[in-house]
């Protein structure tokens, strides 16, 4: 027996990352929203590492921050530190990352989604879906609530039949001992989703006063932090340092001589763990010869005293957790506050969703975040926006929003997770980004304020302060294209010192500036622009003019792409009905069912010669049908 | 897998010892069994199975040709689906009513490229031996035929498979430095280590391309002109090489020029003498010399024969020849040596330097070993064998490796600009898509196009 319990137009399912920006983007595109979470006090938690951004996150969160999404702002209203990374190296692969306070973010999301308008917070488990005619029409809870709506979003994490498990001991249980979700994994299940079992863990925290930090090495955040959202105007004072340590060789005994006590090793464990991010009892095993390896020991907010002790991920049995640690500089007297533990899950094979996320045999239901077979709170947070995007777009009768690979990192995840699949967790890497100079941190407003605004997630104000942004940047580098620079003594001298080579005649600016010595502040000195300009549109002056070739190159990649990516293949094709194909490509398109010819090419095991056929055919059908007509 | 079936001459068209009428398809076997006089029931032979016989016009009921037919059931044939190769008198009469009779019975006369196309589509093939087989149908000579089987084998494939993975590891590692900037476990990528790996990969692009230029040799035969004052005895020459080497002469239809082209094999060199219709009809090229067009045609020869008459002196003319051919491949031939020498041998000796000069008498059928020899050795340096080496011998290729060897060129620029190690590596990620697009790894759609229109008849 339910009760009704109210009609929304989109209903998310999870309040965590990628549950925030949903039900946040839902409900800033005016659709009615509800946001189900099993408990209220850990909206947006962080179950492992404190830290947001990095390499290719970074620019994901800065990509949620055009459109109109969270974690960027919160996370500079939160930080403890802030470093941008890679700033040895090129503008395309520098990255900003921060360590958060844990317990004030999640003060912070909560706050701003419990007032935001159309959205509502409430504490519930969800049990099952309704659906009718094969379409997803809304929820019924463990209390017996049926709330109904247009669209559904399933952000649920890792708590679909999470177990824990720490040397032998396992249970039942979602990250830090939260209840799990089982019975929504087992309806899901019934629904007919292919379903595949994950693994990942978390390492000890230990309590800051048991670690002899005089024994590491400090690791201070950045003089003049930058920050993810482009409405943050000011910098937190006082960050507070990370400090870097080693395992060693005693380490390495420990855990060797304990192996068989791993849940890793005994066997207890069927999921598939990621690569990128082993255990330190994988580190170990695979990398023998190693000495040592890096553990950074990560402060988890400024009102606690937990730090994170980040490398040393693992499922060893807590005495060993303990032995381990001890044998480590600075956390010889260390007292673990909470063990380091593996977690198994459900998640959802993602190929079963269209590139908006909604669920190819449910209409009306979308998946998003880890549940989709990713990691990392900013690939689930990105996926969170989109799909938030995208069910209000089908609940408003809107149209959908696909962000293609040269749009953004949340295009690529997105595009990789439907296309190809994963083997085990997704982690975003640069190299999973085939334009990665277009896809910069520093112009992810340019690539997508446009659309938030168009979508209804950017204000107004925001969008004429973009404008206005977009428009000093072309007048400058005009400017710069047409200043003639004399080598005069003043500037001859700045050359020098920069450690370039003296001018032998008059050059345009822009040109001076291209070589890779000249920063825009020293053309700046002889020849000023008339306007006072601020920080970020000289960035995007000097980056844009510096790097045009590559720039320009990767613009021609991008044509090449899209042609490929225009070729659509017809929703009624029947791949059965085409000759020559492998028969493990035919399988595979016939799952993913690819869009367009361009998304068919990135299905794995279907090779060039099946797209040339697919090609072909789809040519031949639409000679076909002209001659017809 | 295609319904109807196919046919087409699978030689090259021309005088030669056989020729071959090939079927594929569904019907193949069948359509040749009802041709088909001889002890065989060639729908029940075991495949891969060669059989004697007549053909049998099925109208007039006489015997139309004496054939070999080989029988190859799919799918492990050419195009993976029933093929069979009916083996005829060589000439054209012969072979055309063959295949007359074969599209009479019901197979359907092959569009340009249709077999390979089908090979392709029925996954048999990838698209760089797509390509060596069009160029195995355009191979002149057995030695060029080795490089088109060589390629088909997968070699040039290895060799850019091994290139692309020097590139992918030298890329990975730059990723790894970007995605995991504070570990120390991987070693910061160094300019001077990228330098290095391009630098290698450069070199070996560059001997690939070194060699293409022979592979085109040996499949389009060595571009020769012969050139002389009148009566220098060319036209004796250009029979001799002829006689001796049994000519293929081949009229090219379509042209509008009519240009007749002659390929000659000599000591496994092709040579295709071109433009010989002015030389035979015209005496006059020496008086065109200084006309472009002439010119024109002397740049575009590999090799120019350069004949001299030893019973005069050498000419206003002459001079005027070697001033021509400045800078060019040549062989200086002094023929005529059964006339009286009035031909100053010292100064002919200035005017070559460096190259050959080979004395004849070609009425006398005296010297033409020893041209031979310097022809053979111009061209393989006296040492080379197509036997070792892998040639790229396809202009699609040669192409996407000097594109290759450009992306290159702009890593190192770039490395040398001083520009950030992740810029560097588009340059080469680049390299390693166009590498790519060679073995097909990258397709693009026009790549596509334009390698069925360009498939000629037949194989």
């Amino acid at each position: 027996m339910t009760y009704d319990a109210g009609h929304y137009d989109v209903i998310v399912i999870g309040a965590g990352h990628a549950g925030c920006e949903a039900a946040y983007a839902s409900a800033k595109r005016g659709a009615k929203t509800l946001m189900l979470s099993l408990n209220l006090d850990m909206v947006a938690f962080m179950p492992c590492n404190p830290s947001i951004g990095g390499p290719a996150k970074g620019v994901v969160v800065r990509e949620i921050d055009a459109l109109g999404g969270l974690m960027g702002k919160v996370i500079d209203k939160t930080y403890i530190q802030m470093r941008m990374l890679n700033t040895g190296k090129g503008p395309a692969v520098r990255a900003l990352r921060a360590q958060a306070d844990k317990p004030l973010y999640i003060q912070e999301m909560k706050s701003i989604l419990e007032n935001q308008e159309n959205l509502t917070l409430r504490q519930a488990m969800v049990e099952k879906l309704i659906i009718e005619d094969g379409v997803c029409k809304g929820v019924i809870t463990e209390t017996k609530a049926a709330y109904h709506a247009k669209s559904v979003i399933i952000t649920t994490g890792t708590f679909m039949r999470g177990r824990v498990i720490i040397g032998d001991l396992s249970y039942e249980s979602g990250p830090n001992n939260q209840r799990a979700s089982v019975k929504l994994s087992e309806h899901l299940e019934e629904l007919g989703f292919e379903l595949v079992r994950f693994k990942t863990g978390t390492p000890p925290r230990v309590n800051s006063h048991t670690v002899d930090f005089s024994k590491t090495e400090i690791q201070p955040g950045d003089d003049n932090p930058r920050h993810f959202s482009y409405e943050t105007k000011e910098a937190i004072l006082n960050q507070i340092p990370c400090w870097l340590t080693y395992t060693n060789e005693f380490t390495h005994q420990i855990i060797d001589e304990n192996l068989g006590l791993s849940a890793m090793y005994s066997g207890m464990i069927k999921g598939t763990g990621p690569r990128y991010c082993p255990s330190i009892e994988d580190k170990v095993v695979r990398f023998h010869d190693k000495p040592r390896h890096q553990i950074f020991l990560e402060p988890e907010g400024r009102n606690t005293e937990e730090v994170y002790v980040q490398g040393l991920s693992t499922s060893l049995p807590e005495f060993v957790q303990r032995e381990m640690l001890r044998s480590i500089p600075g956390l010889e007297n260390s007292e673990i506050m909470r063990a380091g533990y593996a977690i198994e899950y459900d998640s959802v094979v993602p190929t079963q969703l269209w590139p908006t996320l909604e669920v190819k045999n449910i209409p009306g239901l979308y998946t998003a975040g880890q549940i989709n077979g990713t990691s990392g709170y900013e690939e689930a947070a990105g996926q969170g926006l989109m799909a938030g995007i995208n069910a209000a777009s089908r609940a408003l009768d809107k149209e959908p929003f696909i962000m293609d690979r040269s749009q953004g990192y949340i295009g690529v995840l997105i595009d990789d997770l439907v296309t190809k699949g994963t083997n085990e967790p997704y982690r975003l890497l640069t190299s999973r980004a085939e334009y990665r100079l277009l896809l910069r941190h520093d112009n992810a407003d340019l690539r997508l304020t446009e659309i938030g605004y168009k979508l209804g997630t950017i204000s107004e104000d925001r969008y004429q302060g973009f404008l206005e942004k977009q428009s000093l940047i072309e007048k400058e580098k005009h400017r710069l294209e047409n200043v003639m620079l004399k080598p005069t003594d003043q500037l001859q001298q700045i050359i020098e010192e920069a450690g370039g080579t003296a001018l032998k005649e008059a050059v345009k600016a822009a040109d001076l500036l291209k070589r890779p010595e000249m920063k825009y502040e020293m053309i700046e000195q002889i020849a000023p622009a008339e306007i006072d300009m601020a920080w970020d549109v000289k960035e995007q002056v000097e980056i844009q003019i510096k790097y045009q070739g590559y720039i320009v190159k990767s613009n021609q990649q991008v044509e090449r792409m899209r042609k490929m990516e225009n070729k659509l293949i017809p929703a009624n094709i029947d791949y059965d009905d085409i000759g020559g194909i492998a028969t493990e490509a035919k399988e595979k398109m016939k799952k993913v069912r690819p869009l367009s010819v361009g998304q068919a090419s990135r299905i794995s095991g279907v090779n060039p010669a099946d797209v040339s056929i697919l090609l072909v055919y789809i040519e031949q059908g639409r000679i076909a049908k002209v001659s017809n007509d | 897998m295609e319904k109807d079936t196919i046919a087409a001459i699978s030689t090259p068209i021309g005088e030669g010892a056989i020729a071959i009428v090939r079927l594929s398809g569904p019907d193949a076997v069948e359509i040749a069994n009802t041709l088909f006089d001889g002890n065989d029931d060639l729908t029940k032979v075991d495949s891969h199975t060669i059989h004697y016989g007549k053909i049998i016009d099925p109208t007039t009921k006489e015997v139309a040709e004496e054939v070999m037919i080989t029988v190859m059931r799919g799918p492990r044939t050419f195009t993976r689906e029933d093929v069979v190769e009916i083996n005829c008198h060589g000439g054209l009469a012969s072979v055309n009513r063959l295949l007359e009779l074969v599209l009479f019975e019901g197979a359907r006369l092959a569009e340009p490229g249709e077999f390979t196309k089908r090979a392709f589509l029925n996954g048999r093939i990838d698209l760089s031996q797509a390509e060596a087989v069009m160029d195995l149908i355009r191979a002149k000579t057995d030695k060029a035929m080795n490089v088109a089987l060589k390629q088909m084998d997968g070699r040039l494939s290895k060799l850019i498979q091994n290139l692309r993975q020097e590139l992918l590891e030298t890329v990975a590692h730059v990723e790894v430095n970007i995605d995991y900037p504070e570990y120390d476990d991987v070693e910061e990528m160094s300019n001077q280590m990228m330098i290095s790996k391009t630098k290698q990969v450069y070199s070996e692009i560059e001997r690939l391309l070194q060699m293409a230029k022979q592979g085109k040799i040996l499949r389009e035969g060595l571009a020769t002109a012969i050139i002389g004052r009148p009566n220098v005895g060319k036209s004796s020459l250009l029979n001799a090489l002829v006689h001796e080497n049994k000519a293929i002469v081949t009229e090219i239809p379509g042209t509008t020029r009519d240009v007749i082209e002659e390929y000659v094999n000599i000591r496994g060199v092709p040579l295709r003498l071109v433009d010989t219709a002015g030389i035979r009809e015209t005496e006059d090229i020496v008086e065109k010399i200084g006309v472009d067009k002439s010119r024109q045609v002397l740049k575009e020869s590999d090799l120019i024969l350069l004949v001299l008459n030893y019973g005069d002196e050498l000419t206003k003319e002459d001079m005027h020849l070697f001033e021509a051919v400045e800078g060019l491949e040549v062989i200086v031939i002094v023929n005529k040596t059964d006339l009286n020498q009035k031909i100053d041998l010292d100064k002919v000796k200035q005017l070559a330097g460096q190259r050959s000069i080979i004395t004849t008498a070609i009425i006398e059928e005296q010297g033409i070993d020893e041209l031979e020899d310097a022809i053979s050795h111009t061209f393989f340096a006296g040492e080379l064998d197509a036997g070792d080496l892998t040639y790229v011998s396809n202009v699609r290729h040669i192409q996407l490796l000097k594109q290759s060897l450009q992306s290159l060129d702009d890593a190192m620029i770039g490395i040398e600009e001083g520009m950030p190690i992740d810029l560097v590596q588009i340059d080469v990620t680049r390299t390693w898509e166009l590498l790519g697009e060679i073995i097909g790894d990258t397709v693009q759609e026009s790549l596509i196009d334009q390698l069925f229109s360009q498939f000629c008849l037949g194989k």
